[in-house]
């Protein structure tokens, strides 16, 4: 219930939550322990670890598709759940999770019918939103007539058609090829940069994420909590010259030795995380 | 398309054709008397009592239905099988109405569905033939025309795979799915409508197909036990006269082979129309 100071302008903010599944019972699964983040407008936070570090469970606490078993979330200065209720955020999954009987604009327009806009102000914002990721002559395609790459830019659509302040996406381009992949992370820079979009964006790609983020932040499991925070400090012009970039590479070694470090209490190798 | 339907309608008189010939064929090499394997009398007779030439049958359709009279028996049959028609039909939308709330219902509430669905099994193996009488008894109380009586013994065969079927689609969306309209904070009514519905319906379309068969079924065995002047009706008499007109009874026959397909070429239409946006299993 405590007010701090920073959160009044902070997009994000996490205070002392963890998370407990099937409490008291022999399945019980400490999923996040003891989480403090918080995440400033315009920044673009990775979350990246291990598989089972929790890294989508936090980002369904900030989404409050589940309640914290103790803590405080902070959505854009109000409770997770209002910030819910009001739609201020946009949300993108693995699966593009497109309604495969609606056409592609039609999906677009779906949060804006659930808001109630009128039929031609969400035509409108759908073809604006088309436009943006370069879908334009695919407004009437139905979802599977088109590639993976193209869902997944739909999705990205739909989570933004309603400008909402906040990007939530748990491993949007996990399912997508390498190029296509490299080519999506390009396109959702360009996108957020022209919408002025915060987002979170759990992976568990190390160059996505540093080639994505401005922060980095690094989980470990059991129980998941955050290890180290990294700051990578490349700018916001990021082209595909900056995969090729020292500094990158640099940032790239200094995520893996955070991830290694972070699992050394058990020996076991970095589990879930690609190198590449 | 047209290519394609040509091609189905060519094979289907070709089918015709081959039963016709198997019945014709095994009418010349068949015993006339039957007979018997092990003790068991397998073997069908194949006098002209029990199997009537494919051509009788057929001329059949044209002499009058009662001597003296004009009206050929095609008209006759077609008269029949029209009216059983539209009581299947209404039996079909009724249990696809009270089968899709009932799904509805059950999804909604855990609880109801597993307290009702034990009942809704169990109301499936009530004999319809033991039914169709009491429910067209209980019909004198209201006043009510017994055709609605025998549409609704229809539907109550015609709900059950409709039901099954819709519930099983209701809860097909993927978690990913549910979780985004729970993210835009959507009530279960509009996550319904929008989501679980649609998603529904590839499931719900074989139910229908169920259903309709069964609404027809039901329609037929009804009008036998409660005398509603359908087509199964028309089987039922002519079958009494098998003994001096064995082919009029397969111009009944023929009429309820007619309606049965009439009805799921009618099903297959509705399909084409709900499905005509999702995925081509020739796209993959």
């Amino acid at each position: 219930m405590s007010a701090v100071n920073p959160s009044a302008s902070a997009a994000v903010v996490v205070e002392r939550t963890s998370m407990v599944f099937n409490r008291g019972r022999s399945n019980q699964v400490d999923a996040l322990a003891d989480i403090d983040l918080v995440v400033a407008p315009r920044d673009f936070v990775a979350l990246i670890g291990p598989s089972g570090c929790g890294k989508s469970t936090l980002l369904r606490l900030i989404a409050n598709l589940i309640e914290p078993t103790s803590g405080t979330v902070l959505v854009n200065g109000k409770s997770a759940r209002q910030s819910r209720l009001d739609q201020d955020y946009g949300m993108a999954f693995q699966q593009s999770g497109l309604f495969e009987w609606r056409t592609v604009r039609k999906n677009i327009e779906l949060p804006l019918e659930l808001k109630g806009w009128g039929k031609s102000q969400r035509r409108e914002r759908a073809d604006e939103m088309l436009e943006l990721v370069q879908l334009a002559e695919f407004g009437d395609h139905l979802p599977w007539q088109l590639s993976g790459g193209m869902q997944q830019r739909v999705a990205i659509a739909r989570a933004l058609a309603a400008h909402p302040p906040l990007l939530l996406m748990d491993e949007p381009f996990g399912a997508l090829d390498e190029m296509t992949r490299e080519h999506m992370q390009a396109e959702l820079l360009r996108i957020c940069d022209a919408a002025d979009t915060t987002v979170v964006f759990v992976t568990h790609s190390i160059p996505e994420a540093v080639y994505l983020a401005t922060r980095v932040v690094v989980m470990s499991a059991r129980p998941g909590r955050i290890t180290d925070v990294i700051d990578v400090d490349l700018g916001s012009e990021r082209d595909e010259d900056t995969r090729e970039d020292d500094a990158f590479f640099k940032k790239i070694t200094e995520v893996r030795e955070a991830l290694r470090s972070g699992e050394a209490t058990p020996p076991a190798s970095v589990r879930g995380i690609e190198d590449r | 398309m047209i290519r394609l339907g040509a091609r189905r309608a060519a094979l289907f008189v070709v089918a015709l054709a081959g039963v016709a010939f198997l019945w014709e064929f095994y009418k010349l090499v068949g015993p006339e008397t039957g007979g018997e394997v092990f003790g068991w009398r397998v073997i069908p007779k194949a006098s002209d009592q029990a199997m009537p030439h494919t051509w009788e049958m057929v001329s059949r359709l044209f002499d009058p239905e009662v001597r003296g009279k004009d009206t050929p028996i095609w008209l006759a049959i077609v008269g029949y099988s029209w009216y059983t028609f539209r009581m299947a039909l209404v039996g079909l939308l009724l249990g696809a109405v009270f089968g899709i709330a009932l799904a509805i219902v059950m999804a909604r509430f855990k609880v109801v569905e597993r307290g009702l669905l034990p009942y809704v099994i169990a109301s499936q193996t009530v004999p319809l033939i033991a039914l169709a009488p009491q429910v067209a008894a209980l019909g004198g109380n209201w006043d009510l025309p017994k055709w609605m009586w025998v549409a609704a013994l229809g539907a109550f065969l015609a709900f059950f795979p409709i039901s099954v079927a819709t519930l099983k689609g209701l809860s097909s969306p993927p978690p990913a799915s549910l979780e985004l309209m729970d993210s835009y904070a959507a009530s279960w009514t509009t996550t319904l409508v929008k989501l679980r519905f649609p998603a529904a319906i590839p499931t719900m379309v074989p139910g229908v197909k169920l259903g309709a068969t069964a609404a027809v079924i039901g329609v037929i065995v009804s009008e036998i036990s409660t005398g509603v002047r359908g087509v199964g009706f028309a089987a039922l008499t002519y079958g009494q006269k098998a003994t001096s007109d064995p082919a009029q009874v397969y111009t009944a026959v023929f009429g309820a082979a007619a309606l049965g397909l009439v009805m799921f070429g009618l099903v297959v239409a509705i399909e084409a129309v709900m499905m005509r946006n999702r995925p081509q299993e020739a796209v993959g």
